[in-house]
């Protein structure tokens, strides 16, 4: 590659200015009201899970409270209501700037991708609390709810390809190399991890086509890889627009996006058995799925590399602008999770971490302080955008946010750090006899208080994220209406062909 | 042999087709393999599919998403086995559709918990968990014993297990109302029931109607007792 690719990563600076483009920004807008509103949805009901954890009377002893169908509510509204949403919604607006093109396929079609996904997730979520379930884990929707799902995401396919294949830049900017390999590949996986027979064409109910063992591996293969593309990929592909919009600097290296892409998306197709180490899932399997994990900490830390050193030069933007302190953040919080995902791969550290709260703390650093952190970022940069204000209401109280949800990341891994290897470790004991050294009821008591902790992180973050749909509210009402101040590119610094 | 990668990044339909290639690779090495060699599921002698009653039960379990609290995987560690039972082998779970290993304990392993109490002890714990064991989190499911058992489409469901891979007759079918009936209630007559589902656990019920607790207690008791470790036919297993 030529020197004057790696300074301008889509393509090159326009000598001129170009006629611009009449971009859909009605359906943005819509997705990131949407993604506000489930991500509090999302917090709210982690909460109230948190307290049945710590309280089990809060329960209720009624269907519809109980821990095991509120359970995928929480999963499903803050992996698909609000990562989807949140993802529909930035890559809609990335593919059209980088592309300089209105989305593909009309408003029509834009329209119904987001009315079809949001019927969906509600649907699902009724459908939970009412006892329908797969019962497999961030795939319980059943099959009509998944057919239904099909037909969205193809429509959702064909309008992001649809606009790659009539931009008007050369090249397809980095970030929508992201969401392409995001879409496709949750295409592939949701078809096959939700191969089921349904009882009758008017039932509800469906049995999976695999069974036990191979049941299992689809699963993990599906599971894993919702984390690696849907909440890795998609919000890598925001990453890659919004840190070096907001930072006004250059992807810090174009080869380093190049290989870690490929990589990372050839490596983490690999790394489900490691869900399933110890079983009976045959061996060679789980080693595949161990090595492979342990690779994947490259291509994930190449990806961390990249975006963290966009800021290089231009650092001093983290004490101004807060929606780039939770981006970078966000990265910095990807880089930890993709590391302790690795060693908690490895086998004999899984035969500790595995069926433990560590799983739970592992998950969160990567869901708050990954997903929700770049999403927030993206937010805080993408409401004065599309409203056409001038800034935000209030940068104190984004910055307020800032360090209430942090706080609040930082009570709940930590607590969940160390009821999950007190866990592992009181299961293990021996006593001097040579007997197991404590009842499964005893290590439920010790980690009671710990419960607590992460109840109240929860707490924490949930009150951060009120904070910024207040901000967001104010934002919109305020009647300040001119445009927002364009910092001029220095030259050939043109970091997304906009 | 070195692609400028440039002409990808400017090709949709090629970064499309490549990338597909990429994503495809990992998952067919790890997973057709696994339909296909034949050690995968070892032959052992005990494992049927579930009996009518205990199938509902079944269903019951992975409608309130007790999976996401209680696993049903023994791993081959020392402490797991001392405290759960033989770890699990995948013959286990081979008419489990879908399998229910779970990921996370809340609450400890079910995959022997069969025959561990008695089917009195499960009807109190379920109704209130806290009752018999005191630092319990698990929710209270006292609806389970006031919800008739749906069995309008127990046929159904077998004939759907059936067709996905589960050796169902057709006897077993035409008698699923009857075994079902047989097994909730103690004073039947269980020989056809025990004729084509060796060990199924007779639960006391209420003596009206079937109910759904009645279901989820007959799985629970079944859970692990399938296999017979100590049976000579099974010596390749023991540890």
């Amino acid at each position: 590659m030529s020197d004057t690719m790696v300074t301008a990563p889509a393509g090159f600076a326009p000598a001129t200015r170009l006629p611009a483009v009449d971009y859909n920004e009605a359906v943005v807008k819509k997705f990131v009201i949407a993604a506000v509103f489930w991500g509090v949805v999302a917090f709210l009901v982690g909460v109230y899970l948190a307290t049945e954890l710590a309280w089990p009377q809060f329960n209720l002893g009624l269907a519809f409270t109980n821990f095991g169908r509120l359970r995928p509510v929480h999963t499903s509204a803050g992996i698909f209501a609000f990562g989807g949403s949140a993802l529909f919604g930035t890559s809609f607006y990335v593919v059209q700037r980088t592309c300089r093109a209105r989305l593909f396929g009309g408003d029509a079609l834009a329209n119904f991708v987001f009315w079809g996904y949001q019927f969906f997730i509600v649907m699902a979520a009724l459908s939970y609390v009412m006892g329908f379930s797969q019962g497999q884990e961030y795939a319980e929707p059943e099959w009509h709810l998944d057919l239904l799902l099909t037909v969205v995401w193809v429509a959702y396919a064909v309008i992001f390809i649809g606009t790659l294949m009539k931009r008007q830049e050369p090249h397809i900017y980095v970030a929508n190399w992201f969401y392409l390999a995001f879409i496709l590949t949750v295409a592939v996986l949701h078809i096959g991890n939700n191969i089921a027979l349904p009882v009758s064409v008017f039932s509800a109910k469906s049995y999976q086509a695999a069974s036990g063992v191979q049941n299992a591996m689809i699963q993990w293969w599906y599971g894993h890889n919702a984390v690696g593309f849907f909440l890795t990929a998609g919000f890598l592909g925001m990453m890659y627009y919004f840190i070096p919009k907001a930072a006004n600097r250059p992807v810090y290296s174009y080869r380093l996006s190049i290989v870690h892409f490929w990589s990372l998306i050839f490596l983490y197709i690999w790394a489900g058995p490691h869900h399933l180490h110890w079983t009976a899932l045959p061996d060679w399997t789980q080693t595949l799925g161990m090595a492979f994990s342990v690779m994947l900490w490259m291509p994930s830390w190449g990806g961390m590399i990249n975006g963290m050193m966009t800021l290089s030069g231009a650092w001093d933007k983290l004490r101004t602008d807060p929606g780039l302190r939770f981006s970078v953040t966000a990265v910095g919080f990807y880089g930890m999770a993709t590391f302790e995902g690795p060693v908690m791969s490895i086998r004999d550290v899984n035969a500790l971490s595995h069926y433990t709260d560590w799983g739970i703390g592992h998950v969160h650093s990567g869901a708050l302080g990954w997903v929700a952190f770049i999403t927030f970022g993206a937010l805080y940069y993408l409401v004065p955008v599309l409203w056409k204000r001038s800034g935000l209401y209030s940068n104190r109280l984004a910055s307020w946010h800032y360090w209430i949800a942090t706080l609040g990341i930082v009570f709940y891994i930590s607590s969940m750090w160390v009821a999950g290897i007190m866990q592992g470790l009181m299961w293990r004991a021996y006593d001097a006899f040579g007997f197991l050294q404590y009842s499964f009821a005893e290590s439920v008591v010790a980690v009671h208080p710990y419960y607590v902790i992460r109840m109240m992180g929860g707490v924490l973050f949930l009150s951060g994220a009120l904070i910024m749909v207040y901000n967001f509210i104010q934002t919109v009402r305020s009647p300040d209406t001119a445009p927002r101040a364009v910092t001029p590119l220095p030259a050939g610094l043109a970091v997304a062909g906009e | 042999m070195f692609i400028r990668h440039e002409t990808i990044e400017k090709n949709a339909f090629i970064f499309l087709v490549l990338t597909l290639i990429t994503v495809a690779i990992g998952g067919l090495v790890e997973v057709v393999p696994l339909f296909t060699i034949e050690t995968t599921v070892e032959h052992v002698q005990g494992v049927r599919p579930y009996s009518p009653l205990e199938q509902r039960g079944r269903d019951i379990y992975v409608r309130e998403g007790c999976y996401l609290c209680h696993s049903q995987m023994i791993r081959a560690l020392r402490d797991e086995v001392e405290r759960y039972g033989h770890y699990s082998i995948a013959a286990e779970s081979m008419y489990d559709h879908p399998f229910q290993w779970g990921s996370k304990r809340i609450g400890p392993d079910l995959a022997r918990v069969g025959g561990k109490y008695s089917s009195e002890w499960h009807y109190a714990h379920l109704i209130n968990a806290q009752s018999v064991v005191p630092e319990s989190l698990m929710p209270h499911y006292a609806f389970l014993a006031e919800t008739p058992l749906d069995t309008s489409d127990l046929q159904a469901r077998l004939r759907t297990l059936r067709a996905v891979g589960v050796p169902y007759t057709d006897d077993d079918i035409a008698n699923a109302m009857a075994d079902l009936n047989a097994q909730a209630n103690p004073d039947a007559d269980s020989a056809a029931l025990l004729k084509r589902y060796p060990k199924a656990v007779t639960v006391p019920g209420n003596g009206r109607a079937v109910t759904e607790m009645d279901a989820l207690v007959a799985y629970l008791q079944v859970l692990g007792t399938m296999v017979d470790f100590a049976d000579p036919a099974n010596e390749h297993l023991q540890q």
